[in-house]
């Protein structure tokens, strides 16, 4: 299901921080990243969400051949109902990270992931809400803990109305 | 560059401006580096006709990212040890995001000093977008 390697690249890390708006050198200059406490370029404390670039089955990303559900010549590229939700939406409710240690281009992490709380409370404007919660632990090559990722999904009933 | 323990008090803050005009390319960029291609945030047909929004809006993930620098430039590089936010409200392209931290304590544990924070982003109308904690490591 989820990724089971997540090599960490250099090149991965400088997208990624550009992408989050962040101009942190450690993030994308080796030589100025030497000059600081860590020492070498570390990935940005989001960072390893995109792990699941290396997901193989990723669901949130086309694959290869396989009909997408955005839009190409239809709105959709897939019947509705595709999720079984019925019109209801799945959202990212809460993320939380705990790291043991800043990790650098050159190693490669071990992911394991599994099942946390799954809880439902009732919503506003959304109907029945179900929360659920995923645990992906990052180790290193020597086989230590050095992040563990916490997400919380929500699935809505009904598609969330904004303000 | 990090914190000190004697030089912070509780109910110090810190704020900082992550984007006057959030762009739907830096969306692209976040889904480009994540790997999240949900439609919701970059396909503004499917999200309207389909999923019923107005328009696409940014992953929770890159408020969250955007409001990390905030923390991180606080507190110094590699210096966290607990970094969580709840998605409150989606934040849509055009916004402007400011991002502020809160010394919650300031702390010792086997040590070492750590400084709790609470963590907020609001938008240009003040609405709280993420709100969440962080701990970091600071000097003595």
């Amino acid at each position: 299901m989820a990724a089971k390697k997540f090599p960490i690249e250099a090149g991965h890390i400088m997208m990624f921080a550009r992408a989050v708006g962040d101009p942190n050198p450690i993030y994308h200059d080796a030589d100025a990243a030497a000059d600081t406490e860590p020492g070498n370029v570390i990935a940005p404390p989001t960072f390893y969400q995109s792990s699941a670039q290396y997901d193989p089955d990723y669901f949130l990303r086309p694959k290869i051949g396989e009909p997408w559900f955005g839009s190409g010549k239809n709105p959709t590229g897939v019947p509705p109902k595709r999720t079984g939700g019925d019109g209801g939406t799945g959202l990212h409710a809460e993320q939380r990270f705990e790291y043991f240690r800043h990790v650098s281009p050159g190693e490669t992490l071990t992911i394991k992931t599994r099942p946390g709380k799954t809880w439902e409370r009732q919503g506003k404007r959304g109907g029945k809400l179900t929360f659920s919660e995923n645990i992906t632990e990052y180790f290193d090559e020597s086989g230590e803990l050095v992040v563990r990722a916490t997400g919380v999904g929500v699935r809505t009933e009904k598609v969330v109305e904004s303000d | 560059m990090a914190l000190q323990a004697s030089k912070i008090q509780v109910g110090d803050t810190h704020t900082q401006k992550l984007t006057d005009d959030l762009s739907r390319t830096q969306i692209v960029q976040y889904a480009g580096a994540s790997g999240d291609y949900n439609p919701l945030h970059s396909d503004e047909i499917f999200t309207t006709k389909v999923a019923g929004y107005p328009t696409v809006f940014a992953h929770g993930m890159l408020t969250m990212g955007m409001t990390g620098r905030m923390v991180t430039d606080y507190v110094g590089d590699g210096r966290l040890t607990a970094y969580g936010v709840r998605f409150t409200r989606q934040v849509w392209p055009g916004d402007a995001l400011t991002a502020t931290a809160k010394i919650d304590a300031v702390r010792e544990e086997d040590g070492q000093n750590l400084v709790d924070l609470s963590v907020s982003t609001v938008n240009q109308d003040g609405d709280v977008v993420v709100m969440g904690k962080a701990t970091a490591k600071i000097d003595p």
